[in-house]
């Protein structure tokens, strides 16, 4: 017998025996203590740090002033992250700066100039160097690079120092943002370089096949192949690097003097950032000076928070393009 | 009869000159192992020869030895000799990069550049080769004309590459391998990832360009290889290396084979 | 006829690579470049150039003069394939510098200080003055070895059960989860530091192991988490179709089905949790300090770590104690090593 009509769906529900909501019931509640813990954190920052904001506005990300009052009101409470937000963004600026054309150089030597006995080797160094604690970092970077760090500054600011970035109020060259920064482009160097070796082995072998087929040689199906199918994913690799780089705190407070002054000249012996300002003042901070670090603490969650989701999709959008 | 040496211009009162690329006693390795084994051909100019034969008998290796491109596998060894214009290609005073112009490929998945134009696409072989060529736009129309692509895209020649249908791509990338003006063309199955549709138009493409270059084509579809070639040579494997058993005009292949073996795979017994 | 003839060839036909280079030029490059190098020393002694970076420097220029001098007849594509694989390898070298630095500068600085000692007291009667063979860093060790344990108790189970959840029960939090957690592992580890400092160290009013543990949990869970998801994500469906369809329960299907399958993998995640919290030192600033006593009390007060060793000793940079920061970084390098070691060897092993 033909139905000239087409049944309605029938509702298919699971029922759980008892066994199995337990099972569900307890692995709910493990995810669910994570969510919890994790969200928290976020929903703590913000409202414990509110007041400050509250009380300050935008002036707290704005103004230089760190000076905690004398708590009898006469010297009032000023705390502000300017210039230590201005002092993280340099200090990762000029990592990345470093960083990235020579991870793009290490990315390409590995997967195209290497030769095949040595290429494992250094693909396992790699991991390794990426998994150095940035403690030690900061360790080398005041026994063993400073030396070096500082004869580059004297070279740059004598050839350079016409430019503003480059010139020095007073000739200490020690503890500046130009040897953080080539300390912290150091530190991120191998995550960037294993995101951009990743994306340069998943060329498509037969564009550069097909480079070689019509004459040209190694450099060219470099050029015309591999880097631009791999500039999104290299973008997400320095991003990442970027993410690691702004919420550094030991390597910057081992290296640099905390002043509290917008300060751009990279070779000048100040600056300090978000990380390292929490981790000197939260000794004897007051009880309103530790509400300014939570609310500084937020404000660089939220940054690296950016930083980090950015370079995650741009990393995951450049994956299935093959 | 020379079957080891097989001239393919056996009927030599063909109006073949002597075509300039000839293989001698060619063989191939990857590694240990033995892929090809004593290939002897001649390709006269300006023909279509076409390679058949079962998959697995190392057709693909053996055109990957024309232009050496077999060298980039790790591991790849070769023997014997492969002349062009009576000069051995593997002389190690020749620069691999010019036997590559002058012997083109097409591969079997069509591979315009993504991130180029179409314009963009076929120059792009002169761009990698740093030749001087001052007349672009000449250069654009003419090789996709030849290519057969010319009246679909001439108005969009800044869309991308990947805008294309299959056999559109492929058209175009045969186009880009024109550009550097090669005198031989090879082209590993080139119309297996296509319609039929396409496939047809391709091989009326790959006949008008016999007209002034040679052309070799792998293929697995013996009906396209009577259709579009004027020689075909028979390659087969008997689970070791990949050797010829007959090389001669495609009439007498596919009518009256020498050898039972072509007789039993034109007729479809195997493969 | 073809393969009569073909076996006589056959026999004496060897395999050659004649696209190879030559050995007589590959010899010609490497004396060059040993050359360059040499050439690149004399400068260095002779000149204003110092040090080792000068002559690194010094050397890439001369690589680079010599290459263009070399193809100068050559045609341009062949020029600029030279020189840019003189630069991408100068780059390269560039970018490992710094690890090859530290690598030999921990071992050359830290193996001094590896005595027995180091390994079986502590410093609470030594002075930061004292020769190595006095004092030695247990405390920190056992410290450490306290707070990550207890931050895996803590951490594993949750993970793990996170893991299970986005990838078995799918239950409606599932998105949300998946972005928390997501989020989460960008935490600066100060500010995590700082997190617990302001609740769990306030509120006890004392510095502790358990304060430190519950600052690493924070760091480690993101971590364990999703390498946990990725790694079940990639049990394939028909795994656990031929779980339900022999009839079992979705508990039993996981845990006997899904969960052994991926067993090395959640191993790994474990692992790598703890190689990324072992070597933090700003979140232990805020909530376990240091100490120069063995403890093994997790709510005790403040208990020593070995990244809080190492940043201690740093600061107070006498000879001896610099050394003694050495040695600690030395122990603190090889065991994450160790881990990453043991992570992949894991890693490998899980059946697909």
């Amino acid at each position: 017998m033909a139905t000239t009509e087409t049944p309605a769906p029938r509702q298919m529900t699971v029922i759980y025996n008892r066994e199995d909501k337990i099972f569900r019931g307890v692995v709910t509640g493990g995810a669910l203590t994570s969510l919890i813990v994790l969200g928290l954190i976020g929903v703590f920052l913000f409202m414990r740090g509110a007041q400050i904001f509250g009380d300050k506005g935008i002036q707290f990300i704005t103004g230089t002033n760190w000076t905690a009052g004398s708590g009898d009101g006469v010297i009032p409470d000023d705390f502000s992250i300017g210039a230590m937000l201005v002092g993280t963004i340099v200090v990762s600026l000029i990592a990345l700066v470093i960083a990235v054309p020579l991870a793009i150089g290490g990315a390409l030597y590995l997967e195209f100039y290497a030769p095949r006995r040595i290429r494992r080797t250094l693909v396992t160094l790699l991991d390794l160097a990426a998994s150095i604690p940035s403690l030690i970092f900061g360790l080398w970077g005041i026994e063993i690079f400073t030396g070096f760090g500082e004869r580059w500054a004297v070279l740059i600011n004598n050839w350079l120092g016409f430019i503003p970035i480059f010139s020095v109020e007073f000739d200490n060259f020690g503890r500046s943002p130009f040897i953080a920064g080539c300390v912290l482009g150091s530190l991120i160097i191998p995550i960037t370089t294993s995101v951009a070796r990743e994306v340069y082995s998943r060329t498509p072998r037969d564009l550069v096949d097909t480079c070689y087929a019509l004459g040209g040689n190694k450099w060219g199906a470099l050029r015309a192949v591999v880097i631009p199918y791999g500039k999104s994913g290299v973008i997400g690799g320095a991003m990442l690097g970027l993410g690691r780089a702004l919420g550094e705190t030991v390597a910057v407070y081992l290296l640099l003097n905390l002043v509290f002054r917008y300060n751009f000249r990279i070779l000048e012996s100040e600056g300090g950032n978000v990380a390292s300002l929490i981790a000197t003042k939260f000794g004897e901070a007051t009880e309103y000076e530790l509400n300014a670090l939570v609310a500084a603490g937020f404000v660089l969650f939220l940054l690296t928070l950016v930083v980090n989701m950015t370079a995650t999709t741009i990393v995951q959008r450049s994956t299935p393009r093959a | 009869m020379s079957n080891t040496s097989t001239t393919v211009s056996a009927t030599a009162n063909e109006t073949t000159a002597f075509a300039g690329l000839e293989t001698r006693g060619a063989h191939a390795w990857f590694g240990k192992h033995h892929a090809l084994r004593d290939i002897s051909l001649t390709f006269p100019a300006r023909t279509v020869t076409g390679i058949i034969g079962p998959s697995g008998c190392g057709k693909s290796t053996f055109i990957r030895l024309l232009n050496r491109m077999h060298e980039f596998i790790p591991g790849a060894a070769m023997a014997g000799s492969v002349l062009l214009h009576g000069n051995d290609i593997y002389e190690p005073t020749v620069d691999a990069a010019e036997v590559r112009l002058k012997v083109g490929m097409v591969f079997q998945k069509p591979n315009p550049f993504p991130a180029m134009t179409i314009r963009e696409n076929v120059l792009s072989g002169i761009k990698l080769a740093h030749l001087k060529r001052p007349n672009h736009d000449d250069i654009v129309e003419n090789c996709l004309t030849r290519a057969g692509l010319w009246k679909e895209v001439k108005d969009r020649l800044g869309a991308s590459g990947g805008s294309l249908s299959g056999g559109q791509q492929q058209r175009l990338c045969i186009a880009r391998s024109l550009a550097v003006e090669p005198e031989v063309l090879l082209m590993d199955e080139p119309c297996s990832a296509l319609d039929p549709g396409s496939t047809l138009r391709i091989e009326e493409t790959i006949k008008e360009l016999a007209e002034k270059i040679t052309v070799i084509i792998v293929t697995h579809n013996m009906q396209q290889a009577s259709r579009v070639s004027d020689y075909c040579a028979f390659f087969l494997t008997d689970g070791g290396p990949g050797y010829l058993v007959e090389a001669d005009s495609t009439r007498k292949i596919f009518t009256n084979p020498s050898d039972p073996r072509t007789a039993d795979y034109v007729q479809g017994k195997f493969g | 006829m073809s393969t009569t003839m073909s076996s006589e060839t056959a026999a004496t036909v060897e395999p050659q690579t004649p696209w190879s280079t030559p050995r007589a030029i590959r010899i010609r490059t490497t004396s060059v470049v040993a050359l360059s190098a040499a050439f690149a020393v004399v400068v260095v002694l002779f000149t204003g150039v110092a040090g080792i970076d000068g002559w690194a420097i010094t050397f890439m220029g001369l690589s680079i003069v010599v290459v263009l001098a070399r193809t100068s007849r050559a045609g341009s594509k062949e020029r600029k394939d030279a020189l840019m694989r003189v630069i991408i390898t100068s780059a390269a070298v560039t970018a490992f510098a710094p690890w090859l630095s530290i690598f030999g500068s921990v071992i050359l600085k830290g193996y001094l200080g590896i005595r027995p000692n180091f390994f079986s007291q502590d410093m609470r009667t030594t002075t930061p003055d004292d020769f190595l063979e006095f004092g030695g860093a247990l405390h920190a060790i056992v410290g450490s070895l306290l707070m990550v344990l207890i931050a895996s108790a803590i951490t594993l189970p949750l993970g793990i059960l996170s893991g299970v959840y986005l990838t078995e029960v799918r239950g409606r939090l599932t998105f949300l989860v998946r972005f928390v957690v997501q989020s989460m592992s960008g935490v600066p580890s100060i500010v995590a530091g700082l997190f617990i400092y302001t609740t769990w160290v306030t509120a006890t009013e004392s510095f502790s192991a358990f304060a430190g543990a519950l600052a690493l949990a924070v760091l480690m869970l993101p971590t364990v988490a999703r390498t946990a998801e990725e790694v079940l994500k990639l049990v394939p469906e028909d795994l656990r179709a031929a779980g339900y369809a022999l009839g079992a329960r979705q508990w039993r299907t996981a845990f006997m089905v899904v969960i052994p399958t991926v067993r090395s993998g959640l191993t790994t995640a474990a692992i790598l949790g703890v190689a990324r919290v072992i070597g933090e030192t700003a979140p232990l600033l805020l909530t376990s300090l240091s100490n120069s006593a063995l403890r093994f009390h997790p709510f005790d007060g403040p208990i020593a770590s070995l990244p809080t060793y190492v940043f201690g000793y740093l600061q107070i940079g006498t000879e001896y104690a610099i050394a003694r920061a050495w040695t600690g970084s030395l122990v603190l390098l090889a065991i994450v090593f160790v881990l990453f070691t043991l992570a992949r060897r894991f890693g490998g092993k899980d059946k697909r």
